[in-house]
This record gives C-alpha cells, structure tokens and sequence, in this order.
C-alpha cells in the first residue's frame, strides 16, 4: 500500500463546529428531551438533617396519592442486590483501605448530608412524584454536624473513629531539612464552590425484562465506566447495559460522574418494568451534585535572598464531604502534587489530607487541586517577593525551569507512589508573551495608584495544567459505499467541541473533507471500550486513536482493494480524497462491498504519562476601598497547548475557563452552617457569573512545545484557563491596596471580605 | 422544582377579582407578573388554592405625569416605565432606580402592583415609593383607600394589603423640575437585589441651600425607610463635604442592618454611609444616576 | 373554574391547542405537552434564562409564565428563528461563525433573547448587549464571543424585511 502524506487541511483551522446547527434550531437531544411511550416521572426524597441516625420512614401515605407509581427505600434497595445496599465505588486513585467511605446509593442506618437521599418516588407526572414527597414521613435522631476540621468527635463512620480517611503526601529532595535565609508560612483557605452546569443532570431508564436490556440515556463523562459501576450495583453483565449519549449541558469534571440517582432510577425501572426519567431541579444540583475546591491550606516556603525557592513545604485539609464518590480523592491528592506548579522547585513536601464533613461530597471540578494549589502559591511568591523586596515577575522567571531542564521532575506522590515530570515548554515565553499582551510595562505606572476613588493594580501567575490521562482510547472508523466515514471514538461530549475536533482529526488523516466525517462520541454501543472525557484527556487519546484508526482504516481498504483487484496490498495506492487505484486502475469506495470497509485503532498510555500545557495569566483591576468591589479591567490568558486543532474552540474554552474561574474567585460560593444545613439552594444565593461582570477577557493559545509522548503532538487543554484565576486576581487586589499592605489569603473576594480587608489595615495602621 | 397544584380564575373586572378574593378567605393569591410569585411556588414557599389572573382587569396600565404629580397603574411593567418618555423628566429618580430592577426578561413581565404587595426589603420601587412620600391606592369590595408607603410595608415581605384587597395605583407627589437628586446601590451582580441602595433628593433654595431633603434607604432594615436623621444634617446646609459627612455620620448612627449571606451588618452600614455620600455628592453636582 | 383549561396560541405562526393542567409553566407546556424541546429549562425559577422565549414581542422567561397566561399569545421559541429547514438566520449563523456556544444549552434563550432585542433595537451597543443578555447565564463561553455574535448580527434587523 501507498499512501499519499495526508494534507493537513482542517487540524488547526478556526472550522465552524458541527455540533451547532442542531443546538441553534433548538434540535439537540438533552436528556430531559426524550419522550419515551409509557414514561414515568421520579423525585427524590432528601434528607433534611445533615447527621442522624434514621429511626423511620413511612411513606404510605405517599404511596396512596393518585398518580404514584411506588416508593422504594433503602428497606426495598435491600431486598435485592444480596440484601445489601450497593456503594458508589472511587473510580480514580482508588485504594482499599478507601472502599468503607462510599456512598450507599440510598441513606440507611445514618444520613449524612443534607440532601442525602433517603427515598424515590415515581409516579405519572413529575408535579405529582413532587406532590409524594410531602407525603413522607421521615423520623431522624438528630446528631451533631462536623461542619469542618476542628470537631474533634461525631465520627460520620464511627467504627472509623478518625475524620480523615487518607493523607497524600508530594515529596521532593528533604524540604523538612532545608534552611534558608528568608522563610515565610501562611494559612490560605479556598471555599466550597463547584461546577454548576447549566443543564441539571438527568437520567432515563428504560429496562427490557426480555433481553434483559437495560438502556440508560442520559450518559455522559464516561459511560463505560458507568456501566461497570452500574451494572454490578444490580447484579446485570455489562453487555445487558447500555449507556447512550446524548448533548449535555457542560461537563466541568462533575457531569457524568456516578451519583446516587444512577442507580435509583435505574433500580426503579426495573422493579416497574416502565421507562423512568429523572430530572435533576436546581436545588438539588446545588444541594446533592458534586461540590469542590473547601480547602484550607498552610504553606511554607524557602528561599535565598535573591529569590531562589529552596523549599516548599505544608499541608493541606481538603473538605471532602460525607462520602467518598468517583473521584472524591482526586482535590486532596492534586492539592499535594500541584500546589508547587511549574517551578523549579528542589525540595517540596506537602501533606494533604481528606477530612470527612457533614456536606455533600466533592468531586473534581475543572482543574481539581490545581485552582486550589496555585491560589496559594501564587499569593505566597508575592508575599515573599514583598518581603525580599523583588519583582514579582522576576522572582517568578528566576524560578521557572528552562526548556533544556525537560522533562522536569515534579514531587511524587504517595500512597500509592507515582512519579510525575513536567514533559516540555518553554514556559518563561509564555511569561513574557503575557506580559506583552497586558501591557505590563505599560501598565507599571498605575501600580497602587488611586485614580477616581479606586486603587489599581496588576496580578500575574504561572500555571501548569495536566492532561491525557488513562490507560488508552479506542476508535472505529467505517468507510461507507458513499464515500463517508463514520468516526467512533471513545472520548465523551459534554459540550467541549469533541464531535468537530474528532472529525477534523479523522478527515486530515484519511485525506477527506471534513463533511464527509461522521463522528460519533461517547455511548457504550459504539465500541468494545471506552474512558470518555475527564482530565483534558478527550482530543490527546481519543485524537490519537483516530489517528491509528486511519492507519488502520487505509491498510483495510488496501486489502478489500487488493482483493476486488486480484493483485497484492503493496499494489494498491490509496491517494487524497481516499481515491483508490490498484495497477493503475480506479476502484470506486462503492465496489469494496456493501457493507463499505470498518477498522479500529487503540492509543496507548500504559506508563500513565501526562502531557503538561502550560502558560502564564495576568489581571488589571481597580479597588473600591470603601465598597470592596473590584473590578477586573482586563485579563490575559497565555497557554502553550503543543498542538491546536481548533483555535476557535481552544480559545473559547480558555475564555470560558477564566470566566468560570472568576466566578470562583468573586461569587461563588456553596455555604453551610454550623449545623450542616445549606444556605446557598438557589440561583438567587448560588452566584454564577453573568455577562455584565467580566467583560475583558483575553486568551491566546499557542502551540509552541509539542508534546513528546503523542503523536498529535497535542497537550490536554480547557481547563488552563481556570487554574491560576484565584492567584492572579488576588494578587492585584494586593498589589492595588499596596499602600496598606492588605494580603487576601482566602477567597471569594466578595465585596465585604475586600472591604473588611481594607479596614483591618486601616486600624492596623490608624 | 414543578409547582403544587391550585385552582385558576381570570376575571374580566376589578370588581370580580375582589368579589374572588374575599371568597376565598385567605386561600387565593393574585397573579400580577407573577415573576416573584412563580418562584414562590417553584419552591413551594406558598400553597394557595387559587391564582386570581390579574391581567384581563383594565385601566390599571396607565402611567399619568402630570401638574398634581405621578400616576402609576398596578400592572404597568418595568420595561413600561424604562420607555416612558415623560417620567424621564416628570419623574427622574423613579426612572432611574427602575434601571436597576432584575433583568430584560423579567422588566418585560413584572408589575408595579406586584413588586410593591411582594415587598421585598431590597427592592427598588418600595423604596422609592417610600423616600417620596408616595401613596399607595387599595381597592377591596368594601371600597378604597389611600395608605402613605411609609406605612404601607410592615416587614420583610409583608404590607398592610387585606387577603381582599388589590393595589390599584401608586401615586407620587409633584417633581420640580431642578430637583436635584441620586441613586446609588450595590448588587453582587448586575441586576441583582441590592445588598443596600440609597435614593436622596433635595430643593436648592436661590441661595443654594438645600430643603426638603429626603434619604431612603433599601436592603438594610426588614422594609425600606426614610433616614431623617442624615436628613436633618443636609437640610439648610449648602451640601458642602462637611454636611455630607455629617449626614453620612448620622445614618451610620442610626442604621443597625441585619447580616445575611451576602454581607455582614457592618458592611451594610458602612456602605450605606459610603452610597449616602457619593448620592449626595453626585445630586449636587446634578448628576442623578 | 378547574383545574385544568384548554388553551390556544400561535407557536412559531402555527396554531396549537392543548388541554393543560393550570399549574403548568409554558415552558413545560412546549417541553412535555407539544413536545416543543428546543426550549430548556435550567432553574426554574426565574434566574438562568434558558428558558426564554418570546411572547406577543416580548422576551420572557417561560419558567416564569402559567401556559394558561399565555392563552391567545403568539409565541416565537428557538425552533421558529431559522429562515428555513436549510437555512439559520443570520442570528443563528453568528453564533455558529463566532463560536457562540459550547454545550448549547444556554443557547435557545439566548437566541431569543437577542432576537427580541435586536428586533427593537437593532443599533444595540455591546453594552446594550451585555446588559441585555445579563439575564441569561452561560458557564462555558464567558460571553465574549455572544456577545460578538450579537453584535455582529445586527445588520440583518437593519432591514425591514426581516421579522
């Protein structure tokens, strides 16, 4: 076989998405868009007492309202699956000693959150399953809510006897031993905020008693590995499982993860033999989906005179909720690898801990631990550039490895031991690019400077973001008698503009327009195996087993040639737009047989290798001393991704990443109260972003350092732009109230913590 | 988040949405706008047994400037007021501070009736309503009344409005034209309830001094209120820095706001202080909003 | 007076009448009963504007509206902007050009919402725009590139040929 070299037409072209025109004629397919015959409607029953031990439910009055289908408790829940009540099992880092901590899919015996779920309804319509649910009678003996580190008993596991389940701990040369001349240690805290896609999330059940089939729309993230989890929750072999895809509202890291309505719905359809849909209100998103980010953080670091770090050293508490879910562990175990960043840092040692609460979990969200880690850092380079009297910009470039340092070590982790290195870049460019783009030098004048009642002031950060996790990614092509090609791959969309990055990687490799691409994401029957999208992994692995798909793709239709041609593979010359000649003769697509010619490819990352894009941010903002408000005049976002394939939607989920992060930093806030009852159930509390707040936003995305170990070249990108968000803003608010020496070391930076910020220094200098 | 089940009239006159709701003892709630009322039962905070529809009754849409001062019908709508050529002069501060209520969606739906029977302590109208002196008109089958807005609202989300009564109009004193006046409030986000606004005005005599100054206050009590205090300290003076801080002084004397999630009652008062002084300043300068 | 009404109104120039229940929003009247899906709805109270659409030339939250007040209403959802079965508006069109959408599902009210604006006023400045549009949260794009749409829409309501 000879192949053409494919032109690269359509990777790292702005191409217009596929995606769009069935979401703009309000055509896609989200999961509460499905009308299946004979569909009932399910709620959820919640705990309204965040640590109790359940004496009873009674819901037979619920079950007696016209219209309702059932209830199912944990006493129904245990009457199958071997009489015990199935768990959430951790699908990332998990561990044994972990496995006590999951979440049971219904409340029993304890609840522990508020909005656990103790029971579910169906019934005809989703008004009258609302109706049930204040029909419940439920008897709770009240115990005390560990809210945060410092109870000291109330064990949510009492035969645990702790509240912290696990300590990660990142270790680098002896950063215990290491002494220095200028040493400076402080506590910085993060609060609890999450995702907060904007479609709830949502589940249809549909259970076939003759397969039996159980189909489940509504799948996203990673539906294989929902599969795997759900299909041994009831007892069913993964091939009577399927997981189907549809457009979904945003993914961020919490959509798609396993929560516990994925199994009760499913539960419920197959006790009723009847499609059952759930629909996720907004209360109970805020309440009962993921949450991320409560962290508090002491931290440490070292440095000589000129501003070279020697050490850094902490621990961290990371508020992990109730339970551990999914991917509960991944915060606390990326607090301790990434609070160190892209420095050349010799010597680190960060302990971080999990501390159980009376909260709803957490899981990942968008840079998990990394927004956290670098919100610290950053702040304490400034301090410590303060103190020593040194640019901050400088004592930043003076500690950035340099591109002939790569692959840079990072700190290893443990438990269990992985070694981590940064894989390529050239990071003090996109340093100085950013620099550029803000006008730094420019802007220098306007530092502290009160100008029309606000204080100016500039912020900048360096960020490392990790990407292309997973042992490996599949993909399937078929060739069709038409000439188009269907594109199967294992990545998931959530909205990420995975359908048109696929396709324009398969139509450069195959040599073909992109409109002659079909691609296909997520859903379990499309290929053996998939992992979806997590860990800015979807384009690097999903990418690169197109790529080997096309290979593959090429030698099959070399051979179904070869044989309508009667002569050997190494005769038949595949050229551009997939025109096949054999002995100098045309083969038109039509004639390698009706069922056209399908191969797979597989990329594998056994080592685990990461790929590591990196860049630079930097803010303009003026304070309002005596309101608090800050007001973001400009931001930029720098990012080297090795390789674009669409600069358009790279770019706007850099933007979208700044904005979401901003939000984090300003508004957004999940808050309890002392007894664990939550404060924040509505858009009215729960504050995200909206258009009028952060109008000036910049991000440039480059591809300078391609990544070594793919053969895209490309490093997982989306969620740079919302790592180094909280470090860069806070780090202009201090440099704006430089004159009173005002530090934020905890966010959000809402107006009365900015205002009380300001007053606390004006006694302290009054 | 579906609403619990009730029972729907739409009654074609005044007199029979009254004649409904004095039926229905308590039990029916009017639909205005219905963009404070559909969350309420979104969330099921309330449960009535019937929505009266509001929307059929005529006459209640007019917006009337004229010598004796302004008429507001119940149902006019935010969008109606942004529009209203005449209330951008016949009515500036009431103009203004309408800017800052919610969003394009919801200005386009939500009533004046509704937001003044809803009372919420941070919202804009009752505060104005309340810093003007306004007149708030009631109809129920036993006749009308007049009840001055100060009066009107009794707490966070609550008014002296009968389960029979209906809010007709809301009527402003006159509005000289060189009144000078501001307004200025704080939301976490545009569009937001305020954590606190000010609204103030003043006369300025020949020789410049100030009368008839009026300060309200929102989102910092449990309704909106009149700060006659910073009043006094205005009244007479020729608004110089020195009055001003003497006002800004006196209402954070007299202010003792509640904390809530968005903010702290030392911030509020602060920024009470903080907005009284920017609005005085800036209605000196003839700046408005 | 009961608890249900038969109601009738013009969705997308066409004629629909429906038996629905009073408490049910228009927004789950499209949704569930005409099985009209392009509208979304992602809080349902009155806060996110997905779910907006436009009613007698009105951009409303459709979360915030009983489908029985929409009785005799005409109404234009997501699925009645596009020019034809082959051709977006030019609205729909820059937001496709300029990357105005991620997930898509803030997008139906947002196209609405700009609809209605640039119906009215069609020399909408971007902070027109933004402030306009502050009603409808989006948590992928960052608005910048809707709000470029938006404004890059504004010459096809220039004309008066266009609804």
């Amino acid at each position: 076989m000879k192949t053409a070299a494919p032109l690269m037409r359509s990777v790292g072209q702005p191409v217009e998405r596929i995606e769009d025109e069935r979401l703009l004629r309000g055509r896609g397919e989200f999961v509460d868009d499905n009308h299946v015959p004979g569909l009932l409607h399910a709620a959820i029953f919640r705990s309204s007492v965040a640590h109790g031990r359940i004496r009873s439910i009674d819901a037979a009055a619920a079950r007696r309202i016209p219209g309702v289908h059932a209830v199912y408790t944990s006493a129904e829940i245990g009457q199958t699956a071997n009489g015990t009540i199935p768990r959430i099992p951790l699908r990332l880092a998990a561990m044994p000693q972990l496995e006590r901590f999951g979440q049971p899919v219904i409340a029993h015996g304890k609840v522990r959150y508020v909005g656990e779920p103790l029971a579910i309804v169906v019934a005809e319509t989703p008004a009258i399953a609302e109706d049930a649910l204040d029909h419940i009678e439920v008897d709770i003996e009240s115990l005390p809510a560990v809210v945060d580190r410092s109870a000291t008993e109330g064990y949510l596991f009492e035969d645990f006897g702790s509240h912290s389940p696990i300590t990660y701990t990142a270790t680098k040369g002896s950063a215990d031993a290491v002494n220095g001349p200028y040493v400076r240690r402080e506590v910085f805290r993060i609060q609890r905020h999450s995702a907060v896609c904007l479609e709830p999330r949502g589940v249809v059940a549909i259970w076939d008693e003759a397969g039996p089939k159980l189909t489940v729309l509504g799948a996203a993230k990673i539906p294989f590995a929902n599969r795997r989890m759900l299909a041994a929750q009831m007892d069913l072999p993964e091939e009577c499982v399927d997981m189907i895809e549809g457009d979904v509202g945003g993914g961020f890291g919490v959509r798609g993860t396993f929560h516990p309505e994925d199994f009760l719905v499913p539960f419920a359809a197959r006790r009723l033999r009847r499609p059952v849909k759930w629909i996720e209100d907004r209360r109970e998103n805020l309440l009962n989906s993921n949450h991320a980010r409560e962290v508090e953080v002491e931290l440490e670091i070292v440095c000589e005179r000129d501003g070279t770090i020697l050490a850094l050293r902490g621990e961290a508490w990371v508020n992990v909720g109730a339970y551990l879910r999914t991917s509960t562990a991944v915060p606390t175990r990326n607090v301790a690898q990434f609070t160190s960043g892209p420095y050349r840092i010799p010597n680190i040692r960060i302990a971080s801990s999990m501390v159980l609460s009376n909260k709803c979990p957490i899981g990942t969200y968008r840079g998990p631990g990394r927004f956290e880690g670098d919100f610290c850092r950053e702040r304490l380079f400034d301090m410590a550039a303060r103190d020593l009297g040194i640019d901050g910009v400088e004592f930043r470039r003076r500690n950035l490895p340099s591109p002939k340092e790569m692959p840079y070590p990072l700190a290893t982790v443990s438990p269990p031991e992985k070694a981590e290195r940064l894989d390529s870049g050239d990071y003090e460019m996109t340093l100085q690019r950013c620099l550029a783009e803000i006008g730094w030098k420019e802007k220098e004048e306007l530092r502290g400077k009160l100008i029309d009642g606000r204080y100016h002031g500039l912020g900048i950060g360096c960020f490392i973001e990790g990407g292309a996790a997973g042992p490996r990614e599949n993909a399937r092509m078929v060739l069709h008698p038409d000439g188009t090609v269907d594109v199967f791959v294992g990545s998931a969309n959530v909205g990420q503009s995975v359908e048109t990055t696929s396709a324009q990687i398969a139509a450069d490799a195959l040599g073909i327009p992109m409109a002659r691409i079909r691609p296909f994401t997520g859903s379990t029957t499309y290929l053996k195996e998939g992992f979806g999208s997590y860990h800015s992994r979807s384009t690097v692995m999903g990418g690169s087993a197109i790529l080997d798909a096309a290979r593959n793709l090429k030698a099959a239709i070399a051979a179904a040639a070869a044989k309508r041609a009667g002569c050997s593979p190494a005769e038949v010359q595949i050229g551009e737009d997939l025109v096949i000649s054999a002995r100098g003769t045309r083969i038109p697509v039509a004639e390698l047989g009706s069922d056209g010619v399908s191969a797979e490819g597989t990329f594998e990352n056994l080592k685990h290798t990461h790929t590591y894009a990196y860049g630079a941010a930097a803010a303009h903002v003026a304070v309002d001393p005596r309101t608090g408000h800050v007001e973001v005049l400009q931001y930029v976002n720098v990012e080297d991704l090795g390789k674009i394939i669409n600069p358009l939607t790279a770019t706007g989920q850099a933007v979208g990443g700044v904005v979401q992060g901003l939000g984090g930093v300003f508004l957004e806030h999940l808050q309890y109260d002392d007894e664990g009852q939550f404060l924040t159930a509505s858009f009215a509390d729960y504050l995200l972003p909206s258009a009028t707040d952060f109008p000036f936003i910049k991000a440039i995305v480059l591809e300078h350092s391609p990544a070594p170990d793919n053969p895209l070249g490309a490093k997982g990108g989306g969620e740079g732009g919302i790592v180094p968000v909280g470090g860069v803003v806070a780090n202009a608010i201090a440099d704006a109230l430089r004159s009173l020496n005002v530090q934020p070391r905890e966010l959000p930076l809402s107006p009365p913590r900015v205002w009380a910020l300001v007053e606390a220094r004006k006694g302290a200098r009054a | 988040m579906k609403l619990p089940d009730f029972r729907y009239a739409c009654p074609a006159s005044l007199d029979e949405a009254l004649q409904l709701l004095g039926d229905a003892g308590g039990s029916a709630k009017p639909l205005a706008g219905g963009q404070s009322l559909l969350p309420t039962l979104a969330f099921r905070l309330a449960a009535p047994g019937l929505l009266v529809d509001l929307r059929k009754i005529p006459g209640l849409d007019r917006i009337v400037v004229a010598k004796n001062g302004v008429q507001v019908g119940a149902s006019v709508r935010w969008c109606e007021i942004e529009r209203h050529e005449g209330l951008r002069t016949g009515h500036p501060l009431l103009h203004a501070a309408i800017r800052h209520v919610a969003h394009y969606q919801i200005r386009n739906r939500g009533t004046v009736g509704g937001s003044l029977a809803h009372a919420d302590p941070a919202a804009e109208l009752p505060g104005i309503a309340v810093t003007c002196e306004a007149q708030i008109e009631l109809a129920s089958p036993h006749g009308r009344r007049s009840v001055p807005a100060e009066k009107f609202f009794t707490g966070a989300l609550s008014t002296l409005l009968n389960h029979d009564e209906l809010i007709v109009a809301v009527r402003f004193p006159p509005w000289p034209a060189l009144r000078r006046w501001g307004f200025e409030e704080l939301s976490r986000r545009r569009g937001d309830f305020a954590i606190a606004g000010v609204a103030v005005f003043f006369d300025l005599d020949a020789a410049g001094r100030a009368a008839n100054t009026h300060v309200g206050v929102i989102g910092a009590a449990d309704r909106p209120f009149r700060l006659r205090a910073a009043e006094a300290q205005i009244d007479g003076t020729s608004v110089d820095a020195a009055s001003i801080a003497r006002a800004a002084a006196a209402a954070m004397d007299a202010l003792d706001p509640q904390s809530d999630l968005h903010a702290s009652g030392a911030y509020r008062r602060a920024l009470v202080g903080t907005l009284l002084e920017r609005t005085l300043a800036g209605a000196l300068a003839g700046k408005g909003a | 007076m009961s608890n249900s009404k038969r109601i009738r109104f013009t969705l997308n120039g066409r004629s629909e009448e429906t038996e629905v229940q009073v408490r049910t929003t228009l927004a789950d009247c499209l949704r569930h009963d005409l099985k009209k899906t392009g509208t979304h709805l992602g809080c349902e109270h009155g806060v996110c504007g997905a779910c907006t659409v436009i009613v007698d030339g009105a951009a409303v939250r459709s979360c915030l509206l009983l489908a029985v007040q929409a009785e005799g209403a005409n109404i234009t959802t997501v699925e009645g902007l596009a020019l034809s079965d082959e051709a977006m508006s030019p609205l729909q069109a820059s937001f496709r050009k300029h990357h105005a959408l991620q997930c898509g599902f803030c997008t139906p009210g947002m196209l609405t919402t700009a609809h209605a604006l640039l119906s009215d006023e069609p020399d909408a400045d971007r902070d027109r725009i933004r402030e306009v549009i502050s009603g409808n949260l989006c948590r992928c794009t960052g608005y910048v590139s809707i709000v470029e749409a938006i404004y890059d829409a504004r010459h096809a309501y220039k004309r008066k040929d266009v609804a």
